[in-house]
């Protein structure tokens, strides 16, 4: 009680002092920790975008789960869809606790979302018109997903860090279920070949985009800083990019496909990957809802939360029987 | 009994069992796959998408028993059959709702719950006597699935509760799928042209037996939220266990076929 009398008398820098030293030091802020509003604000913005994407991210690969072409793969697909959402799930608790004190909840969130305030992930707006982008979908959007995530697993902000270690826990069988389509498909029929190059030709921008740009030039955009100051996460767009083309690009190559980038190669003097980089006013217009699929998709969800106002009002006026 | 002991024509009636269940189960998780990312709320859709995958998991073992017993591949069973060879009951292959999965789907959740609940006390109640199944691999299965079967019961049975003791709305709303699901429910009860064989062998208890605990349950639930029983579920459309379907099982199966068909016999 007195350490907390004490720490209220505090003038808002000594607060903001205090909290960027737990931080530093590693500690974790819990939920009702004192916390500088921006720091707040860069979490609900960061995990309400990455809980909607979970969810929104279901939509492409479930298009496939009917389809899957055996037993084994619905089954496998069925549990992989199911997991994003729980993801979804997850995580939207996490933004809902952090947006509880700004009078904000779930619906607010659903709202954000369906007016096109609350972005969702540039994969995720795109097609996925053929079996081989649901294996494309898991092995290498999930594969950019683990690298971008294991980032955070040490995040600041201790209920995010702890949802992550769950998360990635399963995104791992989400990439080997995805490593494991690509496999038969790439050592299948010339058909299944040709399908599988023309699913990474229609996949291989968005992945570049998957990260980010490479710095606030780009898009005017500086949360990533932010968020590294904050400790919220610990690498910049570019070395995550890097990290993912150093563990993938020689499994593509090794499965016989082509990059669809001619220029593409590691430099070996400044040990990095060069490449040509995603055309970034493109990329602004798919996250603001003009991507392919973002209308279509989003309408699914303004669909079946229109359809189903009566479930929620019924719950919520649950009599006890 | 196992498959080593099994008379042709006991195996011809365990067969015809087998696909009963089998499709029953394929069809259902098929048409709750459907669902995932519509259904009321987040939580739902994890729960109910977790369901649908347990489902046709359990499909999936019974089309194994079936390969076992030189029907051919699972996959193939699952995948290639034409619409008057499955089994199921006719209930089970009916739409969501108007619009599909991929395109305006303005899906119906009072028939989903509904059906889902009436299915699953059924299903209870089918696996509770398969447990005891003289064919052996076909008890151990029943015994694998009633442990997950468990909670789809519990889940869909607070549903039917809740809903059906809300608002005005939802109660009119799911005495108006009670009334719809009522027409062909009775296709899920029965075992089929081939029932006296079945029964013999004592791979599962009388049609006759199992409808009237499927009754007397619903009965009670029905009367416990305050709405009458209807007398016995009928099948107006006909009996999906002699192979009579509708066109939504054909654009069912075209659906869950559409990879496979193209090339069944290369890996995928």
């Amino acid at each position: 009680m007195t350490v907390g009398m004490s720490f209220n008398q505090l003038s808002e820098d000594e607060k903001m002092t205090h909290f960027l030293d737990r931080i530093n030091a590693g500690e974790k802020i819990e939920p009702d920790d004192w916390m500088p509003e921006d720091y707040r604000l860069q979490l609900i913005r960061l995990i309400s975008m990455h809980g909607i994407s979970e969810i929104m991210g279901a939509l492409p690969e479930k298009e496939w789960v009917p389809k899957a072409p055996s037993l084994h793969r619905k089954l496998a697909i069925m549990a992989k869809v199911q997991d994003e959402m729980g993801h979804g799930q997850l995580l939207l608790r996490v933004a809902e606790d952090l947006m509880a004190p700004l009078g904000k909840n779930r619906h607010d969130i659903m709202e954000d979302l369906f007016s096109g305030k609350l972005k969702f992930h540039n994969v995720f707006h795109m097609d996925a018109p053929t079996w081989g982008d649901a294996g494309i979908i898991a092995w290498l959007v999930d594969g950019a997903a683990i690298i971008s995530q294991s980032m955070m697993l040490d995040s600041s902000y201790g209920p995010y860090a702890r949802a992550l270690k769950r998360i990635c826990a399963e995104e791992v069988f989400h990439a080997q279920h995805g490593e494991s389509i690509i496999l038969a498909m790439a050592e299948g029929t010339p058909e299944q070949r040709e399908m599988l190059q023309d699913s990474l030709n229609r996949w291989w921008e968005s992945l570049i985009m998957f990260f980010g740009p490479k710095s606030a030039k780009e898009t005017g955009n500086s949360n990533a800083d932010k968020n590294i100051m904050y400790k919220i996460r610990t690498k910049t767009n570019e070395d995550l990019r890097q990290e993912f083309f150093t563990k993938y690009i020689p499994r593509i190559w090794s499965l016989g496909l082509t990059i669809p980038d001619d220029t593409i190669r590691f430099d070996e003097d400044s040990q990095m990957w060069i490449y040509k980089d995603a055309d970034w006013s493109k990329f602004k217009q798919i996250v603001s809802g003009n991507g392919p699929q973002s209308q279509n998709r989003l309408d699914l969800r303004r669909r079946s939360y229109k359809n189903n106002e009566w479930v929620r009002a019924a719950l919520a006026a649950k009599k006890a029987i | 009994m196992t498959q080593e002991t099994l008379k042709p024509q006991e195996k011809k009636a365990l067969i015809e069992l087998l696909y009963q269940l089998a499709d029953d189960d394929f069809l259902l998780a098929f048409r709750g796959s459907e669902w995932l990312g519509l259904a009321p709320h987040i939580e739902e859709d994890v729960a109910f998408s977790s369901i649908s995958q347990d489902m046709m998991g359990h499909a999936n073992l019974y089309y194994n028993l079936l390969e076992i017993l030189g029907e051919g591949e699972a996959d193939r069973i699952a995948h290639l059959r034409s619409p008057n060879q499955f089994r199921n009951a006719i209930i089970l292959e009916e739409v969501n709702g108007p619009g599909t999965y991929l395109k305006e789907p303005d899906y119906d959740w009072a028939f989903t719950v509904v059906r889902n609940y009436f299915y699953a006390v059924h299903k209870h109640i089918r696996l509770d006597s398969l447990r005891h199944s003289s064919y052996e691999p076909l008890a151990e299965a029943a015994r694998k699935i009633m442990t997950e079967q468990y909670y789809h019961l519990m889940h869909w049975e607070i549903w039917f509760k809740q809903l059906m003791t809300s608002t005005d709305e939802a109660t009119l709303r799911m005495t108006a799928a009670i009334q719809k699901v009522w027409k062909d429910f009775g296709g899920v009860l029965t075992l089929g042209p081939y029932y006296e064989d079945i029964v013999k062998a004592n791979f599962i208890d009388d049609e006759n037996v199992m409808k009237k605990r499927w009754n007397n349950k619903i009965e009670a639930v029905l009367k416990e939220v305050g709405a009458s029983y209807p007398g016995e579920p009928r099948m107006e459309r006909g009996n999906g266990r002699n192979g009579v379907h509708t066109e939504d099982l054909k654009q069912a199966t075209s659906t869950l076929s559409e990879v496979y068909a193209t090339n069944p016999a290369t890996g995928w």
